[in-house]
């Protein structure tokens, strides 16, 4: 039973950081901006988070630190991309290697040195329940903090105009320019958004998921993520499964390592990753329910015409 | 007429109409709008008075820069140059928004419309009002109702024909009780009944005071419903006229500074054997909002053309992806390409068999829009040899983009321009022209003179005449009754996709042709037991087959 337990938490712990910086990059590839940066914007916020968190600061100021760290890196995507109408393939790798670097540098004297975690949050009665309490009631604030992003995302894409504006300027930004939508400002919007969920994703890595510095300690989230989006059809709920399946295989192989079966480690740890990606696959076959949610205009530069 | 200095015939037709209607200060005025685009004036120096309640039709040639006046008066682009009075007021139209705001509301010739949305949401985009789709549904389902243009709010936009999109254009407008109301071209893909009713509207609105400025090369149209037209001619007004009394000849001929060509047609000399062949074509459509076609069968001789003429949403837009390849269906011989089988071909292996197409989304799939032209060509000519081992030859693209220009006379700045910067009767040359220009050995359009100026028109329908004397294969699919009795040898009509049996063109009529269009045509020789309509008139009965899903 407590194995259980522990499997159903560890998932939705390990999906935490991707829900973050997928529903983000969501965000942003409905407006048909395409930044390929997450992981170099995720790291970028971790190494925000950790290094307020290892001054002393807590753990909220460090985390809205790694949410405008994460924002700001956006911007920069932003003005090349959308600005200077660069490519948008070539400017958010760029953006990723560009945050691995500098998350590089500014934590390399971390050391091994840990942090403070976040603990998870305490509600009288209810966290007690057997079985219900660890399972609904046992997480850190950020797991929920998850949750309801993800509800006010897929809210507002769904159900608000502001979402519908999005929708429409990603499949079709001249007509959406036309009827008279500032397209680029809209896109800036939706980048830094982006950028600020990246940043919360990171933070969750290095304040509640592992609270020490580790170089590179995104290992690839930050491309999952992305993988998810598109895999997902672009659909939240198919986000939020993606997520919860990479949490869970993650933390099967996890115990299985632990176990000591006879599988080379390195397998199981892309298991992850490539069971995420297959099952995603093969759900998302449908080509009509594909042309429906694709952004026709996805990584197409944008100028309004004159 | 033409002798007038600039905008003065405007000027004096539209103070007339402002002394009828009772006031004296215009709804709009513009003085000296000029805009230039790098290569091409497309405003020069242009003057034009709206007066409250006031039809005005704005003409010109393909190119003339129509389009491009109506969007700065909508806000969607800025004049170089010029003034603007609303009701006597100078005032600035920054956005689309702020046009709105004064009561401007526009249909644009290329809609501004979103294919992943619904039609509630579509019109909820261009409305400035709280966002409440429920509430907006209601009062779209009502005011179409009303205005004869049935919709279905909650449809994908996706799955609805042009004919059935251009609605929901117009219906966006009318929601809002425009004072001025600028309508592009929207009669291009509409049905005569549809265009009649629409025109029975568009007089109701004027009557409450709304003013219109109407676009069309249709001037017919024209002239049965505008009050006073402007005329552009290479972005300068070239005088003004009253289209009650000029006749269609004048006009085309202050549009173009010439007079028309008549169309010569030698009879038909159809080859025995048939080189397109359908037989019993049966397919549900891949769209769940579609039409599925039942027992399509027709042949095409090389020689002949034949046209299928139907009300939009009838199964055209499911019988073209069949026709082009777009679609393949499993059992080869339904379609048959020089008696070989050839349904279940891929829409390049029948292009290597001689087949060209034009389909009816014209910017969606039938041209790349931010491709320059000689790019564009290369996409289905490649096979004339613009293509040595996977390397593209683009001396021969640039030259065979070059010809196209110049054979349909497309007003552009050269080859190098990219698709979406042509004005939209080009665009429509150059795509036309593209697939004339192949020779094929079988040609089918959809609508090929959608959005062309009369001369234009007759150019494009005189290159597939004599392309079907050449022995090509033609199969036009169109709503437009004139066009195909001008063009066609035979012509069928598709309703509820099934397909009526071929009739001679000079054994049949456009009263016959539309009443079946209406599917009440008794059409014996089908078998279809179409039954003369009950009290319906064909125009209800037109509308009733097409938004009634
Ligand atoms: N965005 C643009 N960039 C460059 N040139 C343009 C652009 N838009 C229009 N033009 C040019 O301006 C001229 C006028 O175009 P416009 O679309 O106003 O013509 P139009 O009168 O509406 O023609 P049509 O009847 O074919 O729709 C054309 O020569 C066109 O190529
Ligand atoms: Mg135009």
């Amino acid at each position: 039973m407590d194995v259980a337990i522990a499997i159903v938490t560890g998932t939705v712990i390990a999906a935490t950081p991707l829900l973050f910086a997928a529903m983000g990059e969501l965000v942003v590839e409905r407006s048909g901006v395409l930044n390929l940066g997450i992981e170099g914007m995720m790291l970028i916020g971790a190494v925000t988070a950790f290094s307020l968190s290892f001054a002393g600061y807590p753990a909220p100021v460090a985390v809205l630190a790694a949410v405008a760290a994460g924002a700001a890196s956006s911007l920069l995507f932003g003005v090349l991309a959308l600005t200077l109408l660069a490519n948008q393939y070539a400017a958010g790798i760029a953006l990723a290697i560009l945050g691995g670097g500098l998350s590089g540098f500014l934590g390399r004297n971390f050391g091994a040195a840990p942090i403070e975690p976040v603990g998870p949050i305490h509600v009288p009665v209810l966290s007690e329940v057997p079985i219900i309490g660890p399972v609904l009631f046992g997480y850190d604030p950020m797991v929920y903090l998850a949750l309801v992003l993800f509800g006010a995302v897929w809210w507002v894409l769904y159900r608000t105009r502001a979402g519908l504006v999005i929708r429409i300027i990603g499949e079709n930004p001249q007509a959406a320019h036309d009827i008279g939508y500032k397209v680029i400002p809209i896109r800036y919007a939706t980048v830094v958004f982006g950028g600020a969920m990246a940043g919360l994703g990171g933070a969750y890595l290095a304040l509640a998921y592992t609270p020490l510095w580790v170089e590179n300690m995104t290992s690839g989230r930050g491309w999952i993520a992305l993988a998810l989006v598109v895999f997902a059809s672009w659909r939240p709920l198919r986000v939020l499964l993606g997520a919860l399946l990479f949490g869970g295989v993650n933390i099967l192989q996890f115990h299985a390592q632990s176990q000591g079966i006879g599988v080379p480690s390195e397998f199981l740890s892309a298991l992850p990753y490539l069971a995420t990606i297959l099952v995603l696959v093969l759900i998302s076959r449908n080509r009509r329910m594909q042309k429906v949610n694709f952004p026709a205009s996805l990584a197409k530069p944008f100028r309004p015409g004159h | 007429m033409g002798k007038d200095p600039r905008g003065q015939g405007a000027f004096l037709a539209a103070a007339a109409a402002g002394c009828a209607g009772g006031a004296m200060t215009p709804r709009l005025e513009l003085r000296g709008i000029s805009k230039t685009f790098p290569g091409v004036v497309a405003n020069d120096d242009v003057s034009l008075r709206v007066m409250p309640g006031e039809i005005h039709a704005v003409l010109g040639e393909n190119g003339a820069g129509k389009s491009t006046l109506m969007k700065i008066i909508y806000g969607a682009m800025a004049a170089d140059r010029g003034e603007i009075f609303w009701d006597g007021e100078p005032v600035r139209i920054p956005s689309p928004a702020a046009a709105r705001q004064l009561g401007v509301g526009m249909v644009y010739q290329h809609f501004s419309l979103f294919e992943s949305v619904s039609v509630a949401e579509n019109i909820a985009v261009a409305v400035d009002e709280p966002f409440d789709l429920p509430a907006l549904s209601a009062r779209v389902r009502e005011l179409s109702q009303r205005y004869g243009l049935p919709l279905d709010p909650g449809r994908l936009l996706g799955h609805l024909s042009v004919g059935e999109r251009q609605r929901v254009e117009i219906v966006r407008c009318l929601l809002q009780h425009p004072r001025l109301l600028i309508l592009d071209e929207p009669t291009s893909v509409l049905t005569p009944q549809a265009v009649k009713r629409l025109f029975e509207t568009l007089r109701v609105v004027a009557a409450e005071g709304c003013s219109l400025l109407y676009i069309s090369h249709k001037l017919e149209e024209i002239r049965a419903l505008c009050d006073n037209a402007t005329v552009l001619r290479r972005g300068a007004v070239a005088g003004g006229a009253d289209p009650k009394v000029a006749s269609s000849a004048e006009l085309a001929a202050l549009m173009t500074g010439a007079a028309l060509p008549e169309t010569r047609r030698e009879p038909a000399r159809p080859e025995p054997a048939p080189r397109l062949e359908v037989r019993s074509l049966n397919v549900t459509s891949e769209d769940p909002f579609g039409v599925p076609l039942r027992d399509v069968s027709f042949a095409v001789h090389p020689g002949e053309i034949v046209g299928i003429a139907g009300v939009s949403g009838n199964g055209q837009t499911e019988l073209a992806a069949l026709l082009s390849g777009e679609r393949t269906v499993p059992d080869k011989d339904a379609i048959r390409l020089d008696g070989e089988p050839a349904a279940h071909l891929d829409a390049g292996a029948r292009r290597d068999r001689g087949l060209a197409f034009v389909p009816e989304d014209r910017l969606g799939r039938g041209v790349v829009p931010l491709m320059s032209l000689r790019e564009n060509a290369i996409l289905t000519a490649h096979r004339l040899g613009m293509v040595r081992r996977g390397m593209l030859r683009r001396f021969k693209a640039n030259a065979y983009a070059r010809e196209v220009i110049e054979r349909f006379n497309v007003r552009c700045t050269g080859a190098a321009a990219t698709a979406r910067s042509l004005s939209g009767g080009n665009l429509q040359k150059y795509i036309v022209g593209r697939e004339i220009a192949l020779s094929p050995r079988v040609l089918v359009v959809s609508q090929p003179t959608w959005g062309l100026d009369v001369a234009a028109a007759a150019a494009i329908r005189q290159a597939l005449i004599d392309l079907s004397r050449r022995s090509a294969a033609v199969l036009v699919i169109s709503e437009e009754l004139d066009e195909l009795f001008e063009i066609c040898d035979r012509i069928l009509v598709i309703y509820e996709g099934r397909l009526s049996a071929s009739r001679e063109r000079g054994e049949t009529n456009v009263e016959e042709i539309g009443l079946l269009m209406a599917g009440m045509g008794a059409d014996p020789g089908a078998g279809m037991g179409w039954v003369a309509g009950q009290a319906m008139n064909a125009g209800e009965a037109a509308n009733a087959g097409v938004g009634s899903t």
